[in-house]
């Protein structure tokens, strides 16, 4: 089990260097003068050979890249250009709107996507294995931006249920006490059951985007592997065994099933994050992707660099954390591990 | 025959399939019966309905088919009009199942023990606590060494034969008065059949329980059923005791089946059918002495040897966590060191079961893999030397060529059956031009036997045989001096093989070919080959002319192999 | 030794661009969707290829005097902000759009595809440097690195096309690896070596051919993708620039009114979006019942 451990860490090592490395030379290669792009649009001759100086950009390219490498392991992602405020301090701050948005986002459609492959698995050709394959072809080809607005457009505007989408909190709140950041998890620890609402109600319609959105690969590959699964031989033994159907279903086909389902959770968070971005623009969610957004209208390149390093290493880490998970699950890993 | 009341009546079974082209009948008017204690046995060759007349009276029959006709009872309850529940609670406790593949049948995640608990839970009335122990019981009945500890396994840590023992014990946890075996050892190496075979009848035996055994092998049949029941294209042809159908076949298509099954004591020509309706081209004579240069030697192979690095051996990372050394060779000899010759125009059979190094030495001989150590000589010239990929392109590559076992993997799926033949034509023959390279295609096509107008189809659009045909024109094209056969008609029906087989022969007289012949099969090498080289775990363990090894073997391991081949008492 | 006699027609029938046609009806005519995604796609083709001539205003020509407009007879779409006919912009945006797609999958094919199986195919180094480019890009949630491109290289549709391609390279070099790794080990493939094939001519003529039929689902399924990813690029100010008519752009133009009730400015471009991407995912189940040569009776 450790020495599987090790393996998978060690594995995702290569991966993060080479995250290091992308993320240096998009800024490094630019077509164009470097220093340009991080001095901004309104920088005079004798402002960019400042900052030219001022951020190392006249060495060669391996003595800027040592440099990289440092200021990275201090945490220095450098400066926004309107803010003035050091990249990494911003980064964190705003990381928990986007982590609570996405994390609920995610547990929304697994909670609709698995069970209704299940169903659609077990009972083929029925209405709810044709509106499962529906629901699949379809929300693959909604855009996610799309999705909010309408979204918007009919619960906010039409039917005025939700509440306006300007951010995490309604203006009449104020946030609960800082611990992790989330604030539903936090409301909850301080007790302050009127922001936990308020909060909630926020976080419906983008958490709600967000899970329509990476609903139809989760519900398809539970719908492919179920059905595989079920028409396996060893269910086929289980049934000739006389196993009671929750036996056949749940403990033979479904854990399963679920493996090819949790690789697919990688591809899914690849999509989510970079859905997120979009989303946050939507509902003006104060997170690190509408971050990156309004320093790209800007043209403050600080700020997207280190946004663009930032999901990479958490998304290193979450796939880290998935393969470490499904080698704990399937023996047949394990053991060979 | 017992005059009781039989434990299972199926009568007038019909049983259909709804496909996208309409209804299908795979199984009509069939009936069946077994009483307390017998074995029955039901022989078939591929879509001869004989599984699924077993899926049908378990009633595990898939989403598309339905049980059109037909009246089944079980120990006085109506199979047909039982109820889900009712059928459930039957499927594992009165009636099991043991399944061909032993290792797909087990649930690849779960504990084999657990998996036998399971069956427990379900049927039984033992306590949770005592169920462990009498999982492990069953584990030791079905002769699993250390029951203890391969309670724990998972079935991919299991061999073949060990996996089906597990199935074995799942279907006899709860004692069922009857258990259904649909090809139980095909797939396993012939020492191992007879094991789980034996192992089986005696279970069986032991607890009074009735069998039916569906097989689509004769000799197994006829070694441990006490009745056979025939069935071709989903009805049943003939029903019978073991020793009648045997010594007197009654219908036309029993008696073709036995014919084409290779036995001792009989030439190639008797395999056919006796109206000689076969598509034989060449009337050639039997093992006849070989032509030209005969009796000089043509392939040479000396202390051959391949050895592949150990699967699974432990990464430095690894062993230094360990902290122990290596207890095993870091790599593997899968060939350790053989030396055999091919004469011209001989046929050499090369046996053994599963992982002894017969696919692997035939591979090196044509090369399509580098050897390790050892020398291949080919008509004096050492081709050992010669890389693969150069290989593939030298003159030399026309002279060597292969059938392969499947005859679907084999042919391109995007190829028709012509192009598939015009390869080797196109690629290494002197022959230009469209019109003459049709011909030749055309000319080989006769000789193998294929109706011209399949020429133009694709692979999945011909029969197995067909297909196999396809694969010997294009082995054939370029008049090889040799020619590897690795296992040709193993995924065959036995009628369908007996043409082939036939075809092979007349085709090595009429060309003036070698073989070198690998199979798993005895008695098909006791029919084509003219000398033959027992292989095991990467060595020769006796090798001579067929008759002699065959009949008076050497070596114990020869021996263990011919007395594991099932053989009725009566014949 | 024949069974059941399919009627077989010999010659060149059986071959050649006629039997693919031929073919491509009857999977036409037995499958309802396929064949209404075929209809669709030809719409939009027909709607990049004539739109710009065709549509009833100039969509880049503003009228301030009639900003605003709901859908109406003379505006069936309405206009937007900048009074531009909202119905025209979204037909000429076709053709971008589709362009857009059409290079990133021709690129990402040509890439990834190759390289997929030649990886699968030789093993060795060419897989493991195949491998690491793969890993390396896949490290990064897709749309981000391709935001990071975009913005390193500067707001142009072909960096557009350049990120989509470079983003979806694991995606295609896997799946051909997979398939070509398979293949490797086939029959067919030991006996082409033996009938005198070269390793490039096994390739290219024997491999290649039978991992079309996947190669083009994915390529289709692609399409949609690659113009999701334009739009949604074009939708946070990367690539595309206004006053260019794209499916993106548009909506995100149109977002800001979503919101305060004027709806079509969004929805009618969004809409389009839907429907292609929707098409091509249908399409790729139906491309690859016709590519496929077993599917043939």
């Amino acid at each position: 089990m450790l020495s599987l451990i090790v393996k998978r860490v060690a594995a995702a090592v290569p991966s993060l260097i080479g995250v290091v490395i992308v993320t240096f030379l998009l800024t490094r290669a630019l077509p164009g003068d470097p220093a340009a792009y991080f001095a901004g649009p309104a920088a005079t001759a004798e402002a960019i050979e400042q900052v030219r100086v001022k951020l190392g950009l006249d060495q060669p390219l391996y003595v800027q890249f040592v440099r990289y490498v440092g200021d990275l392991a201090r945490g220095d992602l450098g400066n926004s250009l309107t803010t003035g405020q050091p990249v990494g301090q911003e980064l964190r701050s705003r990381l928990p709107a986007s982590a609570e948005l996405t994390l609920l986002g995610l547990l929304v459609s697994v909670a609709i996507a698995v069970p209704l492959g299940i169903l659609a698995a077990t009972r083929p050709n029925s209405l709810v294995d044709h509106a499962c394959r529906a629901i699949s072809t379809a929300g693959v080809s909604l855009p996610v931006f799309f999705t909010g607005l309408v979204l918007i457009y009919v619960f906010y505007y039409l039917l005025g249920w939700a509440p306006a989408p300007l951010g995490r909190l309604d203006v009449f709140f104020s946030p609960p006490a800082q611990v992790t950041g989330f604030y539903l998890i936090d409301s909850t620890l301080d007790g302050n059951g009127e922001v936990f609402l308020a909060s909630l109600k926020q976080l419906i319609l983008p958490a709600l985007t967000l899970g329509i959105f990476s609903l139809a690969p989760i519900a398809r590959m539970t719908r492919a592997s179920m059905l595989a699964a079920l028409a396996s031989d060893f269910v086929r033994t289980a049934r000739a065994s006389g196993l009671s159907p929750f036996t056949v279903v749940v403990t033979y086909a479904f854990r399963n099933a679920m493996l090819p389902v949790i690789t697919t959770l990688g591809m899914v968070f690849s999509f989510l994050l970079g859905a997120n971005v979009l989303v946050e623009k939507v509902f003006a969610w104060p997170g690190i992707g509408s971050f990156a957004v309004e320093a790209l209208i800007a043209s403050d390149f600080a700020p997207l660099q280190g946004f663009v390093l930032t999901m990479a290493i958490m998304y290193v880490a979450l796939n880290l954390a998935i393969d470490i998970l499904y080698g704990v699950i399937d023996p047949r890993v394990r053991i060979e591990a | 025959m017992s005059q009781a009341v039989p434990l299972l009546e199926v009568s007038d079974l019909t049983v259909e399939f709804s496909t996208r082209r309409g209804v299908v009948r795979a199984v009509t008017h069939v009936d069946i019966s077994v009483g307390k204690g017998e074995t029955v046995g039901i022989v078939g060759e591929s879509g001869s309905g004989k599984s699924v007349t077993s899926y049908a009276v378990m009633r595990i029959l898939d989403h598309a088919g339905r049980i059109a006709q037909g009246v089944m009872h079980f120990s006085g309850v109506d199979l047909i009009a039982a109820s889900e529940d009712e059928m459930r609670s039957m499927r594992g406790r009165e009636i099991s199942m043991v399944f061909q593949n032993p290792r797909a049948a087990l649930n690849p995640i779960r504990k084999v023990g657990h998996q036998i608990e399971d069956v427990l839970r379900q049927h039984s009335q033992v306590d949770s606590s005592a169920l462990t122990g009498k999982a492990i019981e069953m584990l030791e009945q079905v002769r699993i060494a250390r029951p203890r500890e391969r309670y724990h396994a998972y079935p991919f840590e299991l061999s073949g034969g060990m996996c089906q023992r597990v199935v074995i014990a799942l279907a006899l946890a709860c004692r069922p008065r009857l258990l259904i075996a649909d090809e139980p050892t095909t797939g396993l190496d012939v020492t191992t059949q007879k094991a789980v075979m034996d192992l089986m009848v005696e279970l069986t035996r032991q607890q009074g329980m009735s069998t039916i055994l569906i097989t689509h092998d004769l000799g197994l049949a006829a070694t441990y059923c006490d009745r056979v029941i025939v069935m071709e294209r989903g009805s049943v042809v003939e029903s019978a005791p073991s020793r009648a159908i045997f010594t007197a076949p009654n219908h036309r298509y029993t008696r073709k089946l036995m014919r084409a099954t290779p036995r001792p004591g009989i030439s190639l020509r008797d395999l056919l059918p006796e109206d000689g309706a076969a598509s034989a081209p060449v009337a050639g004579a039997l093992k006849s002495p070989s032509n030209g240069k005969a009796g000089t030697p043509l392939l040479v192979v000396e202390k051959l040897v391949k050895e592949y690095p150990r699967k699974g051996a432990p990464g430095s990372l690894r062993r230094v966590l360990q902290r122990k050394p290596a207890s095993e060779p870091e790599t593997f000899r899968a060939v350790d060191g053989i030396s055999f010759a091919v004469n011209r125009g001989e046929s050499v059979g090369l046996v053994g079961e599963s992982g002894c190094g017969k696919s692997t030495t035939s591979t090196m001989v044509m090369r399509l893999i580098d050897k390790s150590d050892g020398t291949i000589m080919f008509d004096g010239m050492d081709i050992g030397v010669i890389a693969p990929k150069k290989f593939a392109e030298l003159p030399l590559r026309k002279r060597i060529q292969m059938v392969f076992q499947d005859p679907t993997d084999s042919l391109n799926p995007r190829f028709t059956a012509a192009r598939a033949i015009a390869d080797p034509i196109l690629r290494l023959g002197e022959v230009r031009g469209r019109r003459t390279v049709r011909a030749r295609c055309e000319e080989l096509a006769v000789q193998v036997g294929l109706p011209l107008e399949l020429l133009d189809r694709f692979p999945h659009q011909l029969s197995g045989g067909q297909k196999a045909r396809v694969g010997i024109a294009r082995a054939i094209a370029l008049n090889p001096d040799l020619i590897i056969l690795d296992e040709p008609t193993a995924a065959l029906d036995v009628s369908v093989q007996a043409v082939v087989l036939n075809l092979l022969a007349d085709l090595k007289d009429s060309l003036g070919m070698s073989y070198l012949f690998v199979s798993h099969d005895l008695n098909v090498v006791r029919l084509l080959c003219d000398r033959v080289i027992v292989m095991q775990a990467g060595r020769i363990v006796e090798q001579g002319p067929t008759e002699k090894v065959l009949f008076a073997p050497q070596a114990q391991y020869t021996r263990d192999l011919l007395a594991a081949i099932p053989h009725p008492t009566f014949m | 030794m024949s069974n059941v006699a399919l009627p077989g027609r010999r010659g060149a029938s059986e071959h050649g661009l006629f039997a693919i046609l031929r073919h491509a009806r009857y999977i036409l005519g037995e499958n309802a969707v396929t064949a209404f995604a075929f209809a669709l796609f030809m719409l939009i083709v027909l709607a990049a290829l004539i739109g710009p001539y065709v549509v009833p205003y100039d969509p880049l020509a503003s009228d301030t005097a009639a900003a605003l407009k709901p859908p109406s007879l003379a505006h069936w779409c309405g206009t937007d902000q900048l009074g531009r006919d909202v119905l025209s912009r979204v037909i000429v945006a076709a053709r971008l759009d589709l362009m857009i797609a059409v290079a990133s999958v021709a690129l990402v094919f040509l890439m990834g595809g190759l390289a997929g199986v030649a990886a699968g195919f030789f093993g060795g180094w060419t897989d493991r440097i195949v491998g690491r480019i793969a890993d390396t890009i896949m490290a990064f949630p897709l749309f981000v690195l391709a935001m990071g491109i975009v913005a390193a290289l500067g707001n142009a549709v072909q960096n557009i096309v350049l990120a989509t391609a470079i983003v979806n390279f694991p995606l295609y070099a896997r799946v051909a690896r997979a398939e070509a790794n398979v293949l490797r080990e086939a029959g067919f493939v030991h006996a082409a070596r033996l009938c005198g094939n070269g390793e490039a001519r096994i390739l290219l003529g024997h491999v290649l051919p039978n991992i079309m039929p996947i190669m083009v689902v994915q390529m289709s399924l692609t399409m949609g993708y690659a113009i999701l990813n334009a739009a949604g690029l074009s939708f946070i100010g990367l690539g595309v620039r206004p006053p260019t008519a794209e499916w993106g752009i548009m909506v995100a133009e149109g977002a800001a009114f979503m919101v305060s009730g004027e709806w079509w400015i969004a929805l009618f471009p969004g809409a389009a979006l839907m429907i292609a991407v929707f098409c091509f995912n249908l399409l790729g189940d139906g491309l690859r019942d016709i590519v496929d040569p077993r599917r043939r009776t």
